[in-house]
């Protein structure tokens, strides 16, 4: 049994099965990492570009690692090095870099369905690493495969979302990967930071961070992004930090085991506090190191099937 | 397309369209030929009755049995011209209107420069007779530059030639200025177009806020956008007494607006495209740009009230708001791509959907493309009483084919309906008794 | 390998090589050569290879244990992320988990599988190994060895040698997975 796909473009796409096929891999991947040698042949001479549209350090280098450690080569593409000039479309720089002999475009653009669009114009296996509010993929799989590792199921814990659902792609992610497999899904935030109909997700809506903690196995924190705050969504970061900043009282509502994580960056103070962010019920570090396990069963799955290979054949 | 060659070659004095199913809205619905003579229609009936029908001279076009209408009038286009020529040309848009069996269309003023002043206005007019396809009248700004402050010289506007005004692309969202327009429009007896949006309530929105925005992760435009400025419109055309003209109506709720406000006998008229009656926001779903307009697609429900309004009267016209876009800029990103898809060569098939589905009589949907519109803006054509210009459209209403944009006589190619098979085929176009486009 | 597989013999599309009473004698000699070889446990660990070496491995390690009182080393290596033939497949074979619980440097490592074949899975094995550490010794143990090598391999414990054609298909099945112990020839 394979992942049968070119490409990893969402969650959405994804069924249960395949979801745990991609968290089994990088559960026997995971000990790579573990190992003196941390690398693989699986990849030897299979060319990875990571094609960043927006800064990331954190989720290129995630990838860059995975890819590493799969022994494939890795080049980093971003609009700032390489030779992007205004009126190149996405496809165009896309199929340049394809005739390079790229197997995995990894792709993080601000433009919801960049992935989708990159992946219906060039044979190479595209992973989408992030594509406006739209998804993220990747995030969603390590959180899982951490809520997994540390929780030993999915199904049937109690998860919150806490934070501006309406304009990230995490949020998204998340919600799909986790309804598919059976958790009980609640978002929090202000009503400003609900898009329309979510309710239709299968999710359960609170404006109310008090409510929403009570009884929650896993709590999953998004970054307040400050650029928001211009746009009337939010009066102002201070209003914000009062009534959705996790702090340890109100860590208290929810479940003694409970686990807190966060994609990072951290904003220390209005989302988080930092005596939560410190603490061992924060599991944000585990996530960081999943992502790379996570990333590598990616890259091994989908490297059979990118349209080149079969070319090359 | 042949090449441009301004007038084309002379025409016959005395044309007989035979053989077909006259339908002029209002007037005659049946087996009926047309006698047409310098460019003028003469008589239109079965038998012809005045002599000349017998004259050695006629021309005979044969129309076996297909309908024989009134030349479409379109109130809403986007000719590109001046400014935008790579996208669209007065030449290349009017031919594609009259490949789409419109004669007559009416342009909006968001070129570069803005058609703000009677040169503009009076290029728009040469352009047009250069390119001797359709008739062409330009609508003309409300406001200086379309910047929503200064009144244009509306005045000057009407009197090279401009039907009505508009700030469309860039709507007056000051209500002192729309309402100082309307005031200032009654003097010259046209009516004032709006393109409905509240542009702060968009929020650089792309496509309609609903669930597939939703799951998208594509910022929306909510139904109040347009709604919040419908109700302006009709409060201010009840303040003014003034016509005003709703362009594109989208939503459920702008078709109620509008209907309790014709109850109330307000003067005002609304149009409504055949995308917003054709598909709705699933055509988003593959991040496909040709299906990103403003208004954006709506709902089915909204869909399903535009055509009830359609039926009962509270839309008047079917406009294309034909907006052509290069293949590059629709080729960005969803939500970087510009809003606009061209709409000429798709609207008469698209409209006979709603015939072939028992929406609307045939007659009734001819009449929102020709009659109605053409009295709503006060034109001269729309009819083929005799003494009307001969402008005509003879089209087969059953004859299916496949959209393919490559064919197109427009220059871009933005439409979401390639690859559609329809029915509804234009077979000829006439305009002033001259053959412009001939498809037998 | 894993097929399900729960017929009474004489199965039909079977030539059988070695019942399971001939499998766990063979085991016994083969647990028996290496202590010889290995003058006891000393420094010595088992690396079975997923999935049938694995069994075997475990069996030959219960056989070691009776004999010696003493428990010897063992792990397991799945060695699908070092095969040759990843980057021409289609589809992409599932990874399953190494688990080495001891560092095998200076150590001297039995690998065990269940057929010795063209020799590429004990290249993988062997590469796999190397990236965990440098053992001091690496040796071989399979329960059949079927000929047809494309490398230069060879082992130090063979259970037993059969002649085979090219295009059959030896096949070990395993009480562990619910199958009667035998190694067979499978005739389409």
């Amino acid at each position: 049994m394979g992942l049968e796909r070119k490409d990893l473009l969402t969650i959405a796409a994804l069924s249960a099965d395949q979801i745990q096929l991609i968290l089994t891999t990088a559960e026997s991947l995971k000990e790579v990492g573990g190992r003196d040698i941390k690398k693989v042949p699986a990849l030897r001479g299979k060319t990875v570009v990571n094609l960043f549209f927006e800064p990331s350090t954190r989720t290129r280098t995630s990838f860059e690692l995975a890819a590493k450690r799969l022994s494939a080569d890795v080049i980093n593409f971003s609009p700032s090095s390489s030779s992007m000039v205004k009126g190149e479309t996405l496809v165009d720089t896309a199929r340049n870099i394809e005739a390079m002999q790229a197997d995995i475009i990894v792709l993080r653009h601000s433009s919801p369905g960049a992935a989708e669009n990159l992946a219906r114009s060039v044979g190479s296996s595209v992973i989408n690493a992030g594509d406006g509010w739209h998804e993220h993929p990747t995030q969603a799989l390590l959180d899982v495969f951490t809520i997994k590792e540390k929780k030993g199921r999915v199904s049937g814990l109690v998860i919150v979302i806490v934070g501006d659902i309406a304009h990230s792609r995490v949020a998204r992610s998340n919600i799909l990967a986790l309804t598919k497999l059976g958790a009980e899904v609640r978002v929090v935030a202000p009503p400003t930071m609900i898009p329309f109909g979510l309710e239709h997700l299968g999710v359960e809506i609170f404006y109310n961070l008090d409510e929403a903690l009570i009884n929650t196995d896993v709590i999953i924190m998004l970054r307040l992004q400050r650029e928001r705050l211009g746009r009337t969504l939010l009066p102002s970061l201070r209003e914000y930090a009062k009534l959705f900043c996790l702090t340890p009282e109100r860590l208290k509502l929810a479940k003694p085991d409970v686990i807190v994580m966060h994609p990072g960056p951290l904003n220390r103070g209005v989302e988080i506090s930092p005596s939560v962010a410190d603490s061992p019920v924060a599991v944000i570090l585990d996530q960081v190191t999943n992502g790379v396990s996570v990333r590598m069963a990616l890259m091994y799955l989908l490297s059979g099937f990118s349209e080149r290979s079969t070319l090359n054949e | 397309m042949t090449k441009k060659t301004g007038q084309s070659p002379p025409f016959p004095h005395l044309l007989c369209i035979q053989g077909g199913i006259v339908i002029d809205p209002g007037h005659v619905n049946g087996r009926a030929d047309v006698l047409i003579q310098n460019g003028s229609i003469i008589e239109v009936g079965f038998p012809l009755t005045n002599p000349l029908s017998q004259d050695s001279s006629i021309t005979i076009l044969e129309a076996n049995g297909w309908v024989v209408a009134p030349g479409l009038v379109d109130l809403h286009c986007h000719l590109r011209e001046p400014g935008f020529e790579y996208k669209e040309t007065i030449a290349t848009g009017a031919a594609s209107a009259v490949a789409g069996g419109f004669t007559t269309i009416c342009c909006m003023p968001n070129t570069q420069p803005v058609n703000d002043n009677a040169a503009i206005t009076k290029f728009m007019f040469a352009q047009a007779q250069e390119a001797g396809k359709a008739r062409v009248f330009p609508i003309g700004a409300i406001t200086k530059k379309s910047e929503g402050e200064e009144l244009a010289d509306i005045g000057e506007l009407v009197d090279a030639g401009c039907v009505a005004i508009s700030d469309d692309g860039r709507p007056v969202m000051n209500s002192l200025v729309m309402r100082r327009a309307l005031e200032y429009a009654k003097a010259f007896g046209i009516p004032v177009v709006d393109h409905c949006e509240d542009l702060h309530l968009t929020d650089g929105g792309c496509m309609n806020e609903g669930m597939v925005s939703t799951e998208l992760g594509m910022p929306g435009i909510p139904d109040a956008s347009e709604e919040v400025m419908v109700a302006r419109n009709l409060a201010l055309a009840d303040l003014t007494g003034v016509h005003v003209h709703l362009a594109h109506l989208s939503t459920a709720r702008s078709v109620e607006l509008v209907r309790h406000a014709k109850g109330q006998g307000l003067p005002v008229s609304a149009e409504v495209c055949p995308h917003h009656f054709s598909i709705t926001e699933e055509a988003v779903r593959c991040y496909n740009s040709n299906a990103k307009m403003n208004p954006p697609l709506r709902t089915d429900e909204d869909l399903q009230a535009l055509k009830q309004g359609l039926v009962d009267g509270t839309i008047d016209a079917i406009a294309t708001d034909h907006a052509p876009h290069a293949l590059q800029e629709k080729q960005l990103e969803f939500d970087t791509a510009p809003f606009g898809i061209v709409g000429f060569e798709t609207a008469l098939p698209l409209t006979l959907r709603l015939v072939h589905e028992g929406v609307l009589s045939l007659e009734q949907a001819l009449d929102k493309l020709t009659r109605s519109p053409a009295q709503l803006f006060h034109l001269p054509v729309g009819s083929l009483q005799p003494g009307s210009h001969a402008d005509i459209v003879v089209f087969d209403p059953h004859e299916e084919w496949v959209v393919d944009p490559t064919t197109f006589f427009s220059k871009s190619q933005n439409t979401p309906f390639g690859g559609w098979t329809v029915r509804g085929k234009v077979k000829m176009t006439i305009v002033d008794g001259r053959i412009v486009y001939d498809a037998r | 390998m894993g097929r399900d597989d729960m017929n009474p013999s004489p199965r039909p599309h079977e030539r059988l090589l070695m019942d399971g009473q001939e499998m766990a004698r063979t085991l016994t000699r083969i647990s028996h050569e290496i202590l010889e070889r290995n003058k006891g446990i000393e420094g010595l660990a088992l690396v079975g290879i997923r999935t049938g070496g694995v069994f075997l491995a475990q069996r030959i390690a219960v056989r070691i244990q009776q004999i010696e009182k003493r428990d010897v080393p063992l792990g397991e290596l799945d060695i699908t992320l070092y095969r040759d033939d990843l980057s021409i497949r289609k589809d992409q074979p599932e990874i399953r988990k190494t688990t080495i619980p001891f560092h095998i440097s200076d150590l001297k490592i039995v690998l065990v599988d269940d057929v010795l074949f063209t020799g590429r899975t004990i290249r993988a094995a062997l590469d796999g190994l190397m990236d965990l550490g440098r053992p001091a010794e690496i040796q071989l143990a399979v329960l059949v060895d079927r000929g047809h090598r494309q490398l230069p391999i060879r082992a130090n414990y063979v259970g037993k040698s059969i002649p085979t054609a090219r295009e059959e298909n030896v096949q070990v099945f395993f009480e562990e997975l619910g199958q009667d112990d035998r190694v067979a020839i499978l005739t389409p």
